[in-house]
Parts: structure tokens; C-alpha cells; sequence
């Protein structure tokens, strides 16, 4: 029992995180029909940043301007680099934001060094919330549910109660048709794809502390959030967030179980493949469901088109 | 154009011969190129290369075929995937326990000569490309390139965790002078196993491009621009996908079963994201959408990954920006600005040609120029040694102006110009 709530808790915040980072890439992703390889880049430039912000002056602070630093450069991004390369195809934009991913990553090492950097929860938050089961249950993990929870209802607000969502929604499906009415279509795209990466870098404020910061930090959590969004469906922000759902618990509650395969089936305790246990499975229980759910389900679980 | 549709219609017998290369023009576009290449790799040894330059040659080897495999998907058939170097690696695994098999055996088995190892490396790689590429082949476009990151990802983490066969972190090595001499090379020095290499590396450049030349070899070229008409005309583009995906792995395969007899050993690293991410780079970066290109990137990258790391350790940086400025501005890549610049030479306004190359040569040069002073000041003050990079004779402290001044102009000099040259010709066209 005391292990389940505590999965499900744990599992509940990464899923959230994951949802955080994948709810940018999908939008990114209906916009623009690329899949942008550098996201998880900006989920750690805003864990850096957050870094530098907070030794300078507190983490709230840092809350509010590393996303904004995030978008911004995301922003840039998207006008001097993405646009150029949108006239040769798909594959030449999913390889330009895999090079930037490249270049992100040697940056980051340069300026910060290539050990991880001392990005810790601030004072504030840095305290026991609740007790169960006898275990102390840190405040900051709950700090995260509430940020994710804020930024879910506000995304949804936005996108589905205001004008601004109204032009985003329209802009996605129909550019031509929105841009005859007289909006900025190039601007709706620029500002989407800063908002999105304003929200990995959210991602990467809040968790990087709760995690690592390390130059790592991208290429960790990039496959992941792929695996999300592809899971969920290309596009669709309901199955990211199942997906995310998904992921963050099965992984989080396969870590935690003990058993190995000969327990299971029987087998030699000390063979190789007896001595196999869930837990160690765990890393590649995403992959495992990517690769299931493109054979079975193409579309992702909520997605309306094929990938 | 007008008068070539007028005459097509007027004709009702369209002379299709006439049309058709002569075959001087087949010689020299088909067979001339490999001749150059047996005569070219006939020659290097002649000339005394160290055992560095021969380490590095075989490697470049191995790449030109790796990279040339992994074109047979992007760059043919339009598949792009994050996840080639398994292929390789399995082929490379195969053939390093097939060593060990030949050193151990006392039955069939030692009568096998490892000459002929990178067969086994291709039998594996198409095996393993049937297998994977089955339910992989179904998708083209993002889904394809997803479930090729996805797969990567499980064979990656499979490989650390069954030892018997990979080996664990250490990897599994073997002995490439175990069995018979074959050719009267006992594979032991490196002169040998560049003869190894050389071989194997013509005669799989060879049999891909006679792939290139068959319906197959079209029909990816076809689905690649348009699936659809190719299921009109009778064909089913899932299938086509299949067999390529397979010859594909095949012949990654064999790039194995040759890095297999080169290095002795295979590490669970060698199935990872990161060798797949570089053979991408380097076959976009050398041209994609020539038969040559990834030949030139596979050379290139091999020479900046075993040289450039001595110079600087921000080589990677050095990597990535190069790849942008390829995907940004040189979708054809280096084999574009080669094939380009030579049809220019002969071209009637050459000239004219010439003096833009120019142009954007220095304001390239200028560039990158400045670049590398920032990448060079920046990682020194990084590090934190206190050390000054010293270039051209002056010294470039990380707090003087001229340092900065050096930095900003050249650059600002050099988008100025480029500017300019590009602008120029854009008006008559």
C-alpha cells in the first residue's frame, strides 16, 4: 500500500513534468508538422538559467524569467533559423532542430562547465510537507503538482476561452484562411513556438533541481518526451497528457518493484535472464510502449492523423 | 522548351535512343569513377602511411559504407532514421563471435577465412533489418524516424543488460589473425587489413550503387517523391520501403563485419544514438542527394573525429555549427558545392562564376575566422586555467577590446559581403 501511494504520487509529478514539456512540443508539432528535437535543449536552458537567476537574486524571480529567457530564445529560434529552412521540406527541419540540439549542448557546457552545476530547491520550499506511512513527504514535490496543475488550467484556458486561442486553433489547421482574415500568421507561429519552449523551460526550472542539472539533462529527457507525444498522438494535446499520465506512473511504479523474471516465470535466479528485474526494465518501458503502440495503433492513442 | 514540345507532338514516333546517354557518356558517368577509386586506393600504400594514417584510412573505410547504407534510406528512399548503428553493430557483434568461433573451433569452423567476415556482418544486418523493419516499414516520414529512435533506444539498453552476447560495458573482443590466410594475408598488420578494408570498401560502394541502378533501386527513388503514383502504376510502396530497409541493414552490416576485423572489438556503445547521429551528420553533410556525397561526409567527419579532437576540445561544437550551416544554406552539401563548382568551370558565363565563388570564399573564410576566435576565448575561459588562445601570431586575452573587436568585425565584414555577392545574382534569374 505504502508503495503505491507513493508511486502513484512520484508518478503523478514526473507524469505532470513530462506533460509540461510535451504539451509545447505537441503544439510546436500541429503547427508546424516538426517534431522539434531540441525541446528538451530548452527544458535545460531553463534549468540553467533558473541556476544563474538564483544566485543572483532568489528562485521566484527565477521562476518567471528563465521561461520568459527560454521563449525568447526559442522565439529567435523560430524567425532567423526554422523559417529559412521550412522551404526544404520536413526532414530538413527536424534536421536543423537535431544539429541545434547538438549546439545547445556544447553551449550549455561551455558556459556552466561540464559537471552538473549546484541547482538546489530554494530555502522556501525546502521543507516537510506530510508524513505517511512513516516517511517524510517533501514539500517541493507538491510545489511542482501545483505549478503543473496552474500551468494545465491556464494552457487550456488559453487555448480554448480566449481570442488568442481562437486565432492559435484556426491558425493551426487553416494558415491560409487566417492569414486572408488579416491576422500575423508568421507572428502566431513564432509566439507558439516560444510559448512552447517557455513552458520546457518552466519544465526545467522546476525540475531541475528536483531531478539533475548536468549537461545531460537534454539528451535524458528527450527520447521521453518524444515517446510521449508520439504516444499520445502527434498533435493531440489530450494524449499527451494521458501519455505523459501513462509513462510517468508505469515508470515510476516499475522502479519501485523488486521482482525479478525468475520470480515470475520460474526461472534460474542466477541465469541471465532470471536475474532481470522490473526495475531495471523501467528505463526502456517507454521505448518498449512507442514501439507497441506505433504497430498497433499508429495514430497514437487520442491522435486523429497518421504521424 | 516550346520548340521541344512542338517537336515531340510533331514526331509520332518518338526516337527514345536519341534520348538515351551514349555510351561514352555511360563509361565515363559509370565505370570511370570506380576505376579512379581501385587505382586511387591501389596507390595509398605506395606512398608509406604511417600506421595513424592507415588506423585512420581503414576507418574511413568502414564510414564510406556505413554512410552510404544509411543514404540507401534518407537519401533514396526518403526514410530518415535515428537508429542505423544497430544494423552495424549487430553485424560487427556477429562477426567478432564468429572470430572467436573460428579461434576456438576445432570442427568446420576454423577453415573459414575472416577475409570473408563482413558477408556474415551483411547476412546479420539483413536479418536483423527484416526483423525490425517489418512493423517499422508500415510508416514512412516522423513515425518511421520515431520508431527507428525508439527501437535504437531498446537494442541500446538490451545490449547492457545480456553480457553473454554484448559483453557488458567492456564489450566482447577477438583475434582477426585466427583461421586460414586468405590471399596470403594473415590480416595481422595494418598494411593487411587495409588491403581488407580497401577490398571491402569498393566492393560494397560498388554493389550500392548497381543497387541504384535496379527497378528496385528506382522504385525507392520513386516512393520517396510520390507513394501514391507509385501504387497507381501496380507497385506497394510498404514493400518497396521493406526490401530497401533490409538491404539497408545488409549493408550496414557488413560496414560491421569490416570495423569488427579493424578493431578487434565491440562495445554496447557502438548500437547507441550517438553513432547513428553521427553517420547522419555525415551523410547530410556531404550531400544527401548525390551517390558521392556521403562518400566526401563519411571522409570528412572520420578526419575531424580523429584530428579535430586533438586541436580542440569544443570539436563538437565545431560539428554542430557546420551541420546547421549545411542544412541552413547547402541543402546539397559538399557534394552540391563540388559538382556545382565543376559544372561552373565549364559553363559559358564562368567568369562571372568565378567572381562570386570568390567573394563568398572570403566572406566565408572571414567568418569563420571570427568564429572560431569566440569558440577558441570562450573555452578557455571556461576552463579556467588562465590560458590565452594564440592564433595568427597574436595572443587573444578573453578581456582585451581588440579580442572583441576581432570577433565582432571580420564577422560583420563577411555577412556584409556575402550579402552583397548573393544579392548580385539573384537579379538576372
Amino acid at each position: 500500500m505504502e508503495t503505491v501511494v507513493f508511486s502513484l504520487l512520484n508518478g503523478v509529478i514526473y507524469g505532470l513534468l513530462l506533460f509540461m514539456l510535451s504539451s509545447g512540443l505537441t503544439l510546436i508539432f500541429s503547427m508546424m508538422g516538426v517534431l522539434n528535437f531540441a525541446h528538451a535543449s530548452f527544458y535545460m536552458l531553463g534549468a540553467y538559467f533558473a541556476y544563474t537567476i538564483m544566485g543572483v537574486t532568489n528562485f521566484w524571480l527565477a521562476l518567471f524569467l528563465a521561461p520568459i529567457l527560454a521563449g525568447a530564445i526559442g522565439m529567435g529560434v523560430e524567425k532567423w533559423g526554422l523559417r529559412r529552412v521550412h522551404a526544404n521540406g520536413h526532414v530538413a527541419e527536424l534536421l536543423f532542430t537535431f544539429g541545434l540540439a547538438y549546439l545547445i549542448d556544447e553551449i550549455v557546457k561551455i558556459i556552466w562547465g561540464r559537471v552538473s552545476v549546484n541547482y538546489v530547491v530554494p530555502d522556501e520550499l525546502n521543507f516537510t510537507l506530510f508524513s505517511i506511512y512513516g516517511a517524510n513527504y517533501p514539500a517541493y514535490r507538491i510545489f511542482i503538482l501545483v505549478v503543473a496543475i496552474a500551468m494545465l488550467v491556464s494552457l487550456w484556458y488559453l487555448l480554448k476561452r480566449t481570442r488568442i486561442g481562437l486565432i492559435i486553433q484556426a491558425a493551426l489547421s487553416h494558415p491560409h484562411m487566417v492569414g486572408h482574415l488579416g491576422h500575423n500568421v508568421p507572428l502566431v507561429f513564432m509566439g507558439v513556438f516560444g510559448a512552447g519552449c517557455a513552458l520546457a523551460g518552466l519544465a526545467g526550472v522546476i525540475g531541475g533541481n528536483y531531478f539533475i542539472t548536468d549537461p545531460a539533462m537534454a539528451v535524458q529527457m528527450g527520447p521521453i518526451v518524444f515517446v510521449v507525444v508520439v504516444v499520445g498522438g502527434l498533435g493531440s494535446l489530450e494524449g499527451a497528457f494521458i501519455a505523459a499520465m501513462l509513462i510517468g506512473i508505469l515508470q515510476t511504479s516499475a522502479v519501485s518493484i523488486n521482482v525479478s523474471f525468475a520470480d515470475i516465470f520460474g526461472l534460474d535466479p542466477y541465469g541471465e535472464v532470471g536475474s532481470i528485474t522490473i526495475a531495471s526494465l523501467a528505463p526502456m518501458l517507454p521505448f518498449l510502449l512507442l514501439v507497441l503502440i506505433l504497430i498497433v495503433k499508429p495514430t497514437g492513442l487520442m491522435g486523429d492523423r497518421e504521424a | 522548351m516550346t520548340d521541344a514540345a512542338t517537336t515531340n507532338t510533331a514526331t509520332t514516333h518518338t526516337d527514345w535512343h536519341a534520348l538515351e546517354p551514349s555510351s561514352a557518356q555511360k563509361f565515363r558517368e559509370r565505370v570511370l569513377p570506380f576505376i579512379i577509386a581501385a587505382i586511387v586506393l591501389a596507390v595509398i600504400p605506395l606512398m608509406g602511411p604511417s600506421r595513424t594514417t592507415l588506423t585512420l584510412l581503414n576507418h574511413m573505410g568502414i564510414n564510406i559504407v556505413f554512410a552510404l547504407s544509411f543514404n540507401m534510406l534518407l537519401g533514396r528512399a526518403g526514410l530518415l532514421t535515428f537508429g542505423h548503428a544497430v544494423y552495424l553493430g549487430l553485424g560487427g557483434y556477429f562477426c567478432v563471435h564468429i572470430l572467436n568461433w573460428i579461434d576456438g573451433s576445432e570442427g568446420l569452423m576454423q577453415h573459414l577465412p575472416v577475409f570473408s567476415l563482413p558477408i556474415f556482418g551483411f547476412g546479420l544486418g539483413a536479418l536483423a533489418g527484416a526483423i525490425i523493419g517489418y512493423p517499422s516499414c508500415k510508416r514512412a516520414g516522423t513515425a518511421f524516424a520515431m520508431i527507428s529512435l525508439g527501437v535504437a533506444e531498446l537494442m541500446a539498453a538490451c545490449a547492457f543488460m545480456f553480457d553473454t552476447i554484448f559483453g557488458g560495458e567492456m564489450g566482447i573482443s577477438g583475434d582477426r589473425m585466427s583461421g586460414p590466410e586468405f590471399l596470403g594475408l594473415s590480416l595481422g598488420p595494418l598494411e593487411e587489413v587495409y588491403w581488407f578494408i580497401a577490398f571491402w570498401t569498393l566492393f560494397g560502394t560498388i554493389a550500392m550503387y548497381a543497387f541504384t541502378r535496379t527497378p528496385l533501386g528506382k522504385l525507392s527513388e520513386a516512393t520517396r517523391d510520390n507513394p501514391e503514383r507509385v501504387q497507381f502504376i501496380g507497385y506497394n510502396p510498404t514493400r518497396v520501403r521493406y526490401l530497401v530497409f533490409i538491404f539497408a541493414g545488409g549493408f550496414a552490416g557488413l560496414a560491421g563485419g569490416m570495423a569488427a576485423v579493424q578493431d578487434e572489438i565491440f562495445t554496447p556503445e557502438s548500437m547507441s544514438l550517438i553513432p547513428s547521429g553521427v553517420v547522419l551528420i555525415a551523410a547530410y553533410v556531404g550531400g544527401i542527394r548525390y551517390f558521392s556525397g556521403p562518400i566526401m561526409g563519411a571522409i570528412l567527419l572520420t578526419y575531424m573525429q580523429s584530428n579535430l579532437s586533438d586541436y580542440s576540445s569544443a570539436w563538437l561544437l565545431y560539428l554542430g555549427l557546420m551541420f546547421i550551416v549545411i542544412v541552413m544554406f547547402i541543402p546539397n552539401g559538399i557534394a552540391g558545392i563540388v559538382f556545382g563548382f565543376w559544372n561552373g568551370l565549364r559553363s559559358p558565363n564562368r567568369g562571372a562564376m568565378m567572381a562570386r565563388w570568390a567573394g563568398q570564399g572570403v566572406a566565408v573564410v572571414l567568418m569563420f575566422m571570427s568564429i572560431v576566435v569566440l569558440v577558441e576565448v570562450a573555452i578557455r575561459w571556461s576552463e579556467g586555467y588562465g590560458e590565452t588562445f594564440e592564433a595568427f601570431g597574436m595572443s587573444f586575452s578573453f578581456d582585451s577590446i581588440l579580442t572583441w573587436a576581432l570577433i565582432v568585425l571580420p564577422f560583420a565584414a563577411g555577412v556584409f559581403l556575402m550579402r552583397r555577392v548573393t544579392r548580385k545574382d539573384e537579379v538576372p534569374v
